[in-house]
């Protein structure tokens, strides 16, 4: 068994462990990104579409082309790639934490390195998370699975096709599928929005004459052996309204039902997890409750645009060099989710630092307001226009804004989502 | 295994023809190997145990649901008492962690009380009547509304497709022969004067066996299989359980089977630790009339969660992972397993539903003390090979294990599955021991059973049964034809 020892280590070589450790190694440090993929790169490679980088390079990319940014700027690094290799346990028990590694091409390694960086990703809902009943037979794909299929496998999944769930990938594959000859008949949205992206709602569905069916539930599966159709009925003042069902006949089933945080590693190692994003409770470092284990990108919640997650990635990147240089958090003012708010990442901020908050609302509205609530009382309003769930809101806050907390013992700042005063 | 394309020795005359590759046909075959029998098992399916034997509860039963005084009781009494030194023969998952029954209501004391007489009576060992403080102390994860229940030490849980798939295997590696996709749809007596009948028994693709002996254990289409031989008319109604599986991760995992108080017709909605770490709650129990029908309907999950939270409140909907269904054989509520009065050498073994996991080993003996009675000479093979050799699972191997493997082959650290931790080695042996569907994969190795469903490794398992097998594509089925995978290539 081989041990190989570095000062950081990154779990995932997709665009959040890539940008952080490109950020560790510009500070000096050794470090290693562990792969379970034959390349670096994650989703983006079955991305072959465009609209990523706008952020970021200003300009737009293919999904392809975005990793390679990356994997280009990896390549001249320093930094020791592992793919094909998946981490199996954490023991982050003492100051050098253990990594123990499967791989077919570097056979079972411990690596050992001071700072951890979780970079994991998402992983679909599918099917049986949702519960939605009826036959079950071949047919039923997650989104990003189909696109796995027809983008890298070169295989077509069907050709009559429905897509339960309006999330961008399912938008997406909407658009792929009519492309590759194929005919979608719907995309079915229990809410009464669409959960994507509206330029992907005009682009994708819009544009092809793609019905979609929002506050539309899913009753049931058909088909004994391969999928014949799916029954789908309209909800109606909140209440299923059965009588109306109907069936749309196909071949194919695309769930794309939402994401969720990846986090099964995380949770063996005994990193406590935030119960609504699912993804790891970080601090004002963007560091797990672990001491030395950072997170950043789809792992700690998902992001809309991969530029965001790099963003992200890089203060992790950035925030796990400091705590190798000896830095630590300072004082920590927790973060609370208040009227209209999902939730908030991270958990907490650092007073005496620029801190970038990250959340999503719970409803839509437009001329919405932010309020800042230190200690119950109201220290800033902020436009914030129209609010939609599917839409990540950013916020940067100064830290002469936040001073006061610290004459405060156990201060919150709460974050709400008003409407505009007259 | 042999594959369902095989061509066959049209001469050769089996002494023993088993229809049907569930549990208890595996278990009559491999019991049956041990002697000097030329044996042939048909299977309708692609692969074994794709019937009623891959989607029940998995439980070793108590032996304190049914009065020993029925077949089936006298069965799982005697089978339970087998699956230990099957287990360490066959090497299958299977654990003794022991069955409580919960009741949640004074009133339901008394129903705990006729179960622990019935028990006693049966010779269940070990069973206790529990107070409400034994019950949490024996099943934390207990509603503290529980007011007190029953304990039986000797239940378990076994993984049945992985039971069945073991015994077969064994049996096949003792001679005997295996026919998947043999549909059987005639049978005629050769030498019907003859002092020796020969069945002669043809598939729908038209393939024969001759035998002297058949055995008829069809499971859902006993009574279908019955009429081709023209031996008893009986009828098999399917009696359908719907399940939910939720993720190894779930909190509400209990360390015990927990029943609640049966009713007349069912055993009830019951939460189950699998062997393999998840969490199995239901089934349901409607009567069906459709002998494929494994539909899960809404209302029927909804009633299933709030009936297993009552008793565990931990069970959240966040940890489903899948529902699905499965059908019980049922026959008027009894086994059926008998020398047949009308057609000449055919044995029934019908109506098979629980607590047939159970005793199965119990009733591959019955049927050769059937065989045997009636004039089988029964000569033990000298070589006959009771052991399975070990299988080895990246999941339940250490690091230091792995790395050995690995040694000898890298297939070993690629891990193909990462919620069930299953490596591409084991995908490979499941291909070569004859899995080639995507099911069959997926019961032998636990590939795609996790918490994605698939959602991460489907494409990587195709790529496999590919390169292993030489199939196209768009021959690579869920559970066989009509269920491919894919419908074209760019």
């Amino acid at each position: 068994m081989k041990s190989l020892s570095f000062d950081a280590a990154v779990i995932g070589a997709g665009a959040a462990g890539m940008a952080a450790a490109l950020e560790l190694e510009k500070r000096g440090f050794k470090t290693a990104i562990i792969e379970r993929e034959e390349e670096a790169g994650g989703i983006l490679l079955q991305c072959i579409h465009n609209g990523f980088g706008l952020i970021e390079f200003n300009e737009e990319l293919t999904g392809p082309e975005f990793a390679e940014r990356f994997t280009g700027q990896l390549a001249g690094s320093k930094i020791s790639l592992f793919c094909n290799t998946t981490v199996v346990s954490i023991d982050n028990g003492s100051e050098n934490k253990e990594l123990l590694c499967y791989s077919a091409s570097h056979g079972i390694m411990k690596l050992s390195a001071k700072a951890v960086v979780l970079a994991m990703g998402c992983r679909e809902r599918n099917r049986g998370n949702i519960r939605i009943p009826g036959d079950r037979p071949a047919g039923v794909f997650t989104a990003g699975l189909a696109q796995r299929l027809v983008n890298i496998e070169g295989y077509l999944p069907g050709r009559e096709i429905v897509i339960i769930g309006s999330g961008d990938i399912g938008l997406i594959m909407a658009r792929r599928m009519n492309w590759s000859g194929c005919k979608v008949h719907g995309v079915v949205e229990i809410q009464p929005y669409p959960s994507g992206l509206a330029r992907n709602i005009v682009q994708c569905l819009n544009d092809f004459n793609i019905p979609l069916y929002i506050s539309h539930q899913t009753m049931r599966i058909i088909g004994r052996k391969r999928v014949e159709g799916v029954e789908i009925a309209p909800i109606e003042n909140g209440a299923l309204a059965t009588e109306k069902a109907f069936v749309i006949p196909c071949d194919t089933v695309l769930m794309s039902v939402g994401l969720v945080p990846e986090n099964e590693l995380s949770k063996e190692s005994g990193i406590r997890l935030d119960s609504v994003t699912g993804g790891p409770e970080l601090n004002s470092m963007l560091m797990t409750k672990a001491d030395g284990v950072f997170a950043c990108g789809n792992v700690v919640h998902v992001h809309d645009l991969v530029d965001y997650v790099v963003e992200e990635a890089r203060r992790a990147g950035a925030f796990a060099a400091g705590w190798l240089e000896g830095e630590r958090p300072g004082f920590e003012l927790r973060v609370k989710a208040g009227a209209n708010i999902r939730y908030i990442s991270p958990g907490s901020l650092d007073v005496e630092r620029e801190n970038r908050l990250y959340f999503r609302s719970l409803v839509v509205k437009n001329n919405a307001v932010l309020e800042l609530r230190l200690g119950g009382e109201l220290i800033k309003t902020i436009k914030a226009g129209h609010v939609q769930p599917s839409e990540m809101i950013k916020l940067d806050l100064e830290s002469e804004e936040l001073a006061r907390a610290r004459q405060m013992t156990d201060p919150v700042l709460e974050v709400s989502l008003g409407d505009r005063q007259p | 295994m042999i594959k369902g394309g095989i061509l066959l020795d049209q001469k050769k005359k089996y002494d023993i023809c088993i229809i049907g590759a569930g549990v208890s046909g595996a278990n009559i075959a491999r019991r049956l190997s041990a002697y000097q029998l030329d044996i042939i098992v048909l299977e309708k399916e692609v692969d074994f145990s794709f019937g009623v034997s891959k989607a029940n509860s998995g439980i070793v039963h108590g032996g304190f649901h049914h009065p020993k005084s029925q077949l089936k009781a006298r069965l799982e009494i005697a089978g339970a008492l087998m699956f230990p030194q099957l287990a360490d023969e066959l090497d299958f998952p299977w654990k003794r962690c022991g069955i409580v029954v919960a009741a949640m209501h004074e009133d339901e004391m008394r129903a705990i009380e006729h179960l622990y007489l019935q028990g006693v009576d049966n010779g269940a060992i070990g069973i206790e009547m529990c107070s409400r403080e034994r019950m949490l102390e024996l099943e934390p994860k207990l509603s503290s509304d529980v007011v007190g229940g029953l304990w039986v030490p000797g239940g378990g849980i076994v993984e049945p497709y992985r039971f069945v798939f073991a015994l077969l295997e064994n049996a096949k590696t003792n001679g005997v022969e295996l026919l998947t996709g043999f549909d059987v749809n005639k049978a005629s007596l050769i030498n019907a004067d003859g002092t020796e009948p020969l069945w002669q028994v043809s598939s729908v693709d038209g393939r024969k066996i001759e035998a002297r002996w058949v055995i008829n254990a069809a499971g859902l289409y006993a009574d279908e299989v019955s009429s081709v031989f023209a031996a008893e008319e009986f009828e098999i109604k399917p009696r359908k359980g719907e399940y939910y599986l939720l993720d190894r991760m779930a909190k509400a995992r209990p360390e015990r089977v927990i029943f609640p108080v049966p009713t007349s017709i069912s055993k009830g909605m019951l939460i189950i630790p699998t062997v393999e770490g998840t969490t199995l709650v239901g089934p349901t129990a409607d009567a069906s009339q459709d002998k494929e029908d494994v539909e899960t309907v809404q209302e029927n999950l909804d009633k299933i969660l709030n009936a297993a939270r009552f008793m565990v409140p931990a069970i959240s909907e966040r940890d489903v992972i899948t529902t699905f269904a499965g059908l019980r054989p049922t026959l008027r509520g009894e086994f059926f397993i008998a020398l047949s009065g009308k057609a000449r050498n055919f044995v029934q073994v019908a109506g098979i539903q629980s607590p047939g996991l159970t005793a199965s080993p119990a009733i591959a003996e019955y049927v050769k003390d059937i065989l045997k009675k009636n004039g089988i000479e029964l000569r033990e093979k000298p070589d006959w090979e009771p052991r399975l050799k070990k299988r080895h699972t990246i999941r339940d191997a250490g690091a230091e294990e792995v790395d050995a493997l690995c040694a000898e082959d890298p297939a070993w650290g690629n891990i193909v599955c990462r919620c069930e931790n299953v490596s591409e080695a084991e995908i490979v042996a499941a291909i070569k021991a004859g899995h080639t569907t995507l099911d069959g994969i997926k019961f032998f190795t636990r590939a795609q059973m996790g918490r994605c469903q698939g959602g991460f490794c489907t494409y990587k398992i195709i790529n496999i049964i590919m390169r292993e097998t030489g199939l196209p594509y768009d021959k690579i089925t869920k559970r066989g034809p009509g269920s491919e995978i894919l419908e074209g290539a760019l």
